[in-house]
């Protein structure tokens, strides 16, 4: 009898926070193992967001640092101008990176500074309790909207792949989703490329995942059909999943 | 022939989310009726059928999931 998946030892044994359901859990265990794969752990430092993610540093077993919300591409930049020899990831919400954060993450792009970000689109602030975000999806509600999304008072939502695939700087952007396994699979194929760039130089790289909040999505954490069907049947629609910049 | 598998459900891990459950092609997980220790009712292996595909591991948000292959 063969164990066919260990935990990555990138991840601390401890049980995380979230949600029932909640995609941040995929997701760190994807970078783990990316982290894992590419031997990099020891020059790993890893910035966590104002967001669900705020505890990512103590999960993550390399070194960390937890950074004011929104600024996590300004704080890898720093890292990573410093100590150019190591590995710095900025993780982050959709609120921390579109919104509070925009500034930095446009300008971290534009600079094609060599970081790698791991942008985690749920469509809401989950953890002040669902109000909307800038990718929040017209119709959906929020708790600052709650008839649903309205453009004609809250504008549209903001695609950041498309937007940042626009600027020079940017190297490598794709989106994906973890609300399947082909989708988790493709997930961490683009979280190894994002790491990989950064290792061989190449500069700045954005992996955005669709990712899902059942708790301020406001359907049932024990039945996950409906937060993955919400992903599946709206969100991709708005977010289309694929690679929008791969510059070698 | 197929693979032959079997998993183990770390039931002070699982939180009762059943995307496990959703995902698996032989339908071969369920919902336990017994209350884990941290408050929810753990997925658990209904004891055959597993093919060793992995998607149940892949899938799962909190790492409670082993897979064997037989
Ligand atoms: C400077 C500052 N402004 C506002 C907040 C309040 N705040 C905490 S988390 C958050 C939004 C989190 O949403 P997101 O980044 O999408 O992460 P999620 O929880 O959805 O993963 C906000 C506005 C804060 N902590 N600091
Ligand atoms: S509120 Fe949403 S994003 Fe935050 S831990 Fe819960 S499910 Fe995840
Ligand atoms: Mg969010």
């Amino acid at each position: 009898m063969q164990l066919l998946n260990e935990r990555p030892k990138s991840l601390l044994d401890v049980s995380m926070h979230y949600c029932p359901g909640c995609g941040h859990g995929i997701v760190h265990r994807l970078v783990a193992e990316v982290m894992d794969e590419l031997n990099i752990r020891e020059k790993t430092i890893f910035v966590a967001p104002v967001g669900c993610a705020v505890f990512a540093d103590t999960y993550f077993n390399c070194d960390a640092i937890q950074g004011p919300h929104g600024r996590g591409p300004a704080i890898a930049t720093g890292i990573k101008r410093a100590k150019p020899d190591s590995i710095v990831v900025s993780y982050q919400g959709d609120g921390d990176l579109a919104s509070i954060g925009m500034a930095e993450t446009v300008h971290s792009a534009a600079r094609n500074e060599n970081i790698t970000i791991i942008f985690i689109n749920n469509a809401i602030y989950g953890m002040t309790g669902g109000q909307m975000a800038p990718t929040t999806l017209i119709g959906q509600k929020a708790t600052t909207c709650i008839y649903g999304r309205d453009p004609k008072v809250n504008g549209y939502p903001i695609r950041i792949c498309e937007l940042l695939s626009s600027l020079e700087g940017t190297r490598y952007a794709e989106r994906t989703t973890v609300h399947n396994v082909a989708g988790v699979v493709k997930t961490k194929n683009a979280i190894k490329k994002a790491f990989q760039n950064q290792v061989n130089g190449i500069g700045f790289s954005i992996v955005e995942v669709l990712s899902m909040c059942p708790t301020n999505w406001g359907v049932r954490a024990d039945n996950p059909s409906e937060a993955t069907k919400y992903i599946n049947d709206q969100m991709v629609k708005i977010f289309p999943p694929g690679v929008y910049k791969d510059v070698k | 022939m197929p693979k032959q598998g079997k998993i183990e459900v770390n039931e002070e891990r699982c939180k009762g989310c059943y995307l496990c459950v959703s995902v698996c092609p032989n339908k071969c997980l369920e919902k336990s009726d017994k209350f884990s220790k941290t408050g929810y009712y753990p997925a658990s292996y209904k004891g055959s059928g597993c093919i060793a595909c992995m998607s149940c591991a892949k899938i799962c948000p909190d790492l409670a999931i082993k897979v064997y292959e037989l």
